[in-house]
């Protein structure tokens, strides 16, 4: 193979600066090959190495008595749930792969965040995700959409795993940048764990899975300096996912790790081969040999390069017991997979790759893995901050017809109902559901074999982290943990997915830092460790920057199936109650954006230890079995909360409605209506609960108003003796559940 | 009663037959590999959910030619119960043990959530517990459960009496709008003219156990157990 020289054109093309590569030639004590340089350039990419992020990112708690694998130790981290069982759950970004092409984008995220969870020894039994789009009515986003959702249903579907829940936004700011966010959580037994590791010397590196393509190479640009222009044409720059490879490679693992003949697994995701092998080797104290020969493919001619930093899909690399070879080839042999034994692992502590008998790569396996640079960014507060706190939003005219207002909400896509996204998911498969998707704050999934359940769920206002990102980080995390709680869990941890435009931008910086730094001491405060996650930049379009969007990903534990508790009012003449403060402040808000198209004023305050004590209130009073239903105040506020309740309890005959009335109350109506202060929990209970759910307020020092009683047929709200909303449910009903499919028709 | 249920690979809902039956039939059941050729010893075969082969090319199409199929046929002509479920239904279809065929949803979109069924007849053993015109909420989950039949076959499964379930609301009644997939006269499942293979796109499996909300799909599976015994019986 000819010689290729290194120039500081290739060095830049790579995404190296100077000072990057000086230190490569320090570690190497000489020049790199290309293939060498490839390998660097993947693994201390930002996707890789967080060498932008990773300063900030030591901030978040990761240890807590529950936590078994801690975050960035492994693929995914893992929390202990009792009875000799654990959850390894992880929320990942498929951001840029699904702008390009939504359907494979979309669904190669969900082979990815799949493969990480089973890599772990569990096995995959849900997967959410979080969505956001541009508005609505622009064809493109039509499209996006289609395309994201079928992309998730495709692979989710095919392989088996239930979607059961997420969150879907539709905002300007995600015009052309659309947010593919995806979560999986697996369960396994504690003796399961299974590590990436490469350890034991002589022990045999296997190629399972997929053979490997040019799809996903990293360095393009410069692969057109070595490859000429017409394997270029050859190349396909997307990734496209086969669950049914997939199913077989998860089930082939899961029957693997039950013998014991496997040392360590990794799945070839980002960065391929290369990655998993230095990772493996890096974490075991190991060195390991590969031989590229032995690498299935599926084109011709690929070079050393290309073969390493190949990302096509459904993949893995398993470090396999001496000796145990057989036992492992019979079980790939039984799932008809290809396995191939590609290499061995070695005692010297270097990363070494032949190809057709020549070593291509030499590098400690240490350095690549854990010795990347490490930045701290500069930042700088953004011009706009402080512009859009200091709103005058009294000049806003509070509108005349709340029923209006209402129903424009309702309808609002981001508000509206999404059965039209989740009827596509097979939500059910696997027998686990115990609340179906949208009939509570929150998915729950029983744990076959015991009493318990796991909640999950989504949670990200993007508006909120740009008009201030570290209330806006805290508040997802708060607003998180609340929507676990209505459930009636208890948080366990949580994993991140960081979605921002240019770190190298001083302004987007300080929203990350701030972002990051809200989220790190709400999840202190609520003492709930953060497992794992994951940071994608440079989501911008030409307008500039997606707003702060980082998504939060919760799981909590429900004790029993006594406690699981939805959203929805059960029964005529319950109660109705607010737990938390109310309060007119319209600056944030759904309302204020929807029907003033206004993107700013302060955020209504925000309390964590009040957030807390709501919490504890809510749940202390879902154990006591003296609530009915629970249900976050969130986008669209109280009002809006009040009728998903009632839309939620109505049954095809019988409507809920409420007669809501509410006395001495100061500031703007549309405040008190739509207003989005934090920190607040709809509740319904039997009139006979009424005392205790008062007493409960007093103990846990928090406000607990009585707002109205469940009827039938009309949403009716009376503000200072005057009657401010007078809808039938129906109506609200057909907007809430028909507005997306109206759109898209 | 022995329920063997069959793993082709892609199959997704094998472990949820299993666990159904085992935990709520209480019945004995194991799994049949796709590559097993030996079916002889089981009472009831169950052909599960899933995407036998990825489907990549008709739902169906290639788990026909799996090793066990050549034998669940046998097994079948020989008045063996047979029940497939979802891709099992589409795989009878292929495989000739039901007529008529799939055809993608009318929506173009794959399709997950409860709707109810009508019983049509009790005559077979799947239903035989059941009352007639009885109204069962169960799931669906599928892409391609639009049933067709050509005129002359639907003739004959009405004469028969083939059309053991339909897509109706919670009263019972069969209409356009109570149809979720445009399948032929809102058909959901089909048997065969002795009424020992069951065809059936709802998952009975996902509806046995109370805290998952409905527990209809139960009384299939009881009416299976419940009608063998009558057989071993008489």
């Amino acid at each position: 193979m000819e010689k290729i020289v290194i120039t500081p054109q290739i060095v830049e093309e790579h995404g190296l600066t100077p000072e990057e590569y000086g230190h490569i030639l320090t570690i190497l004590n000489r020049e790199p090959t290309i293939t060498e340089l490839g390998v660097f350039s993947v693994m201390w990419s930002e996707h890789c190495s967080y060498k932008n992020s990773r300063f900030w990112l030591k901030k978040f708690p990761t240890t807590g008595p529950a936590v078994m694998v801690k975050a960035g130790d492994e693929n995914a981290g893992i929390i202990d749930i009792g009875d000799g069982l654990a959850v390894s759950f992880k929320i990942e970004s498929h951001n840029h792969p699904s702008a390009v092409e939504p359907f494979q984008g979309a669904a190669t995220g969900i082979g990815g965040i799949i493969r990480d969870i089973f890599t772990m020894g569990a096995r995959p039994v849900a997967l959410m995700n979080s969505l956001r789009f541009g508005k609505l009515n622009e064809p493109n986003v039509k499209r996006l959409f289609d395309g994201v959702v079928r992309g998730i249903a495709h692979y989710g579907n095919c392989i088996g795993i239930p979607t059961v829940g997420g969150e879907v936004y539709f905002d300007p700011t995600y015009q052309g940048n659309p947010l593919v966010n995806v979560f999986c959580l697996g369960i396994l037994k504690h003796e399961d764990i299974t590590l990436g590791r490469a350890e034991g010397v002589g022990n045999s590196v296997y190629y399972l899975g997929a053979t490997t393509g040019r799809d996903g190479i990293h360095g393009a640009t410069f692969a057109s300096v070595e490859l000429t222009e017409e394997s270029e044409e050859r190349k396909s720059s997307v990734q496209v996912g086969d669950p049914f490879m997939e199913k077989l490679l998860l089930e082939a693992c899961l029957e693997l790790l039950q013998t014991d003949a496997v040392v360590g697994i990794q799945d070839m995701g980002a960065a391929g081969l290369t990655c998993s092998t230095c990772e493996t080797a890096s974490r075991g104290n190991s060195g390991i040999k590969i031989e590229l020969d032995y690498v299935p493919q599926r084109e011709t001619h690929m070079t050393p390069y290309e073969i390493l930093l190949s990302e096509s899909q459904e993949r893995m690399l398993v470090i396999v017991k001496k000796g145990k070879e057989q036992e492992v080839e019979d079980i790939f042999e039984k799932w008809d997979l290809h396995a191939s034994k590609i290499g061995e692992v070695t005692d010297d502590g270097i990363m070494r790759v032949f190809f057709k008998g020549e070593q291509v790569v030499e590098i400690p396996a240490k350095a690549i893995a854990e010795d990347a640079p490490l930045y701290q960014r500069s930042y700088k507060e953004p011009a706009y901050y402080k512009k859009l706190k200091a709103l005058d939003l009294d000049a806003v005219k509070e509108p005349n017809d709340y029923n209006t207002v209402l129903q424009k909400l309702l309808a609002d896509p981001t508000i509206a109902d999404k059965h039209w996204v989740y009827e596509q998911y097979d939500h059910m498969v696997i027998t686990n559901t115990a609340v179906l998707p949208g009939k509570a704050d929150a998915a729950v999934i029983r744990l076959k074999e015991t009493d318990k359940l796991l909640s999950m769920t989504t949670d990200c206002n993007g508006r909120y982290c740009y008009l201030d990102p570290y209330i806006g980080g805290m508040i997802a995390v708060a607003e998180a943990a609340r929507n676990i709680v209505c459930t009636g869990a208890v948080p366990l941890g949580i994993t991140d997915c960081l979605n921002f435009g240019n770190p190298m931008k001083e302004e987007i910086f300080w929203q990350f830092k701030n972002c990051v730094l809200g989220i790190s001491d709400a999840c202190k405060s609520f003492g709930i460790p953060v497992t794992g996650g994951n940071v994608s930049f440079y989501n911008e379009n030409p307008d500039g920057a997606v707003d702060p969007t980082p998504v939060i990903g919760m799981v909590g534990l429900i004790q029993n199936s006594d406690y699981v508790t939805t959203a929805g009012f059960k029964q005529i003449g319950d109660e109705i109650f607010l737990i938390g403060p109310i309060q007119s402040n319209i600056g944030g808000s759904e309302y204020l954006s929807i029907i003033h198209s206004i993107k700013g004023g302060a955020l209504p305050e925000f309390d964590v230890e009040l957030e807390k004590r709501v919490q504890s209130c809510c749940l202390e009073l879902i154990r006591q079995r003296s609530i009915k239903s629970a249900h976050d105040c969130s986008e669209g506020g109280l009002v809006v909360a009040v009728a998903e309740s009632c839309i939620l309890g109505s049954g095809q005959k019988l409507k809920l409605g409420v007669s809501i009335v509410l006395e001495n109350i100061s500031g703007r109506i549309d405040g008190i209506l739509f207003g989005e202060r934090q920190s607040r929990i709809v509740v319904s209970a039997a009139p006979k609960m009424a005392d205790a759910l008062i007493k409960a307020g007093k103990k846990h020092n928090v406000p607990v108003t009585r707002l109205g009683v469940v009827t039938q047929e009309t949403i009716s709200w009376t503000v200072n003796g005057k009657k401010v909303i007078d809808q039938p449910v129906k109506e609200s009903a057909q907007n809430w559940k028909g507005e997306i499919e109206r759109m898209l028709s | 009663m022995r329920f063997g249920v069959v793993v082709f690979p892609g199959s997704n809902c094998d472990y949820d037959c299993y666990f159904a039956i085992k935990q709520w039939v209480s019945s004995s059941v194991e799994f049949i590999w796709h590559k097993s050729t030996r079916l002889n010893t089981y009472d009831c075969i169950v052909l599960p959910g899933g995407f036998s082969y990825g489907d990549y090319l008709r739902t169906g199409a290639i788990a026909r030619f799996s090793p066990v199929m050549d034998n669940v046929i046998k097994y079948a002509e020989n008045g063996g119960l047979v029940i497939g479920i979802c891709n099992g239904f589409q795989i009878l279809l292929e495989s000739g043990l039901l007529p008529g065929a799939m055809l993608r949803n009318t929506s173009l979109r794959f399709v997950c959530k409860y709707i109810t069924l009508r019983t049509v007849t009790t005559r077979t053993p799947f239903t035989a517990s059941l009352k007639k015109g009885e109204v069962l909420s169960v799931p669906i989950a599928h892409n391609e459960g639009n049933y067709y039949i050509d005129e002359k076959g639907l003739e004959e499964l009405q004469k028969n009496s083939q059309i053991v379930f339909q897509y109706c609301d919670a009263d019972g009644a069969v209409s356009d709008s109570s149809n979720p997939n445009g399948s032929l006269l809102n058909i959901a499942g089909i048997c065969s003219k002795r009424g020992n293979i069951l065809g059936m796109m709802p998952h009975p499996e996902r509806c046995c156990d109370p805290l998952l909300g409905s527990i209809d799909g139960l009384k299939i599976f009881q009416s299976i157990t419940e009608s063998f015994k009558k057989m071993q019986t008489a």
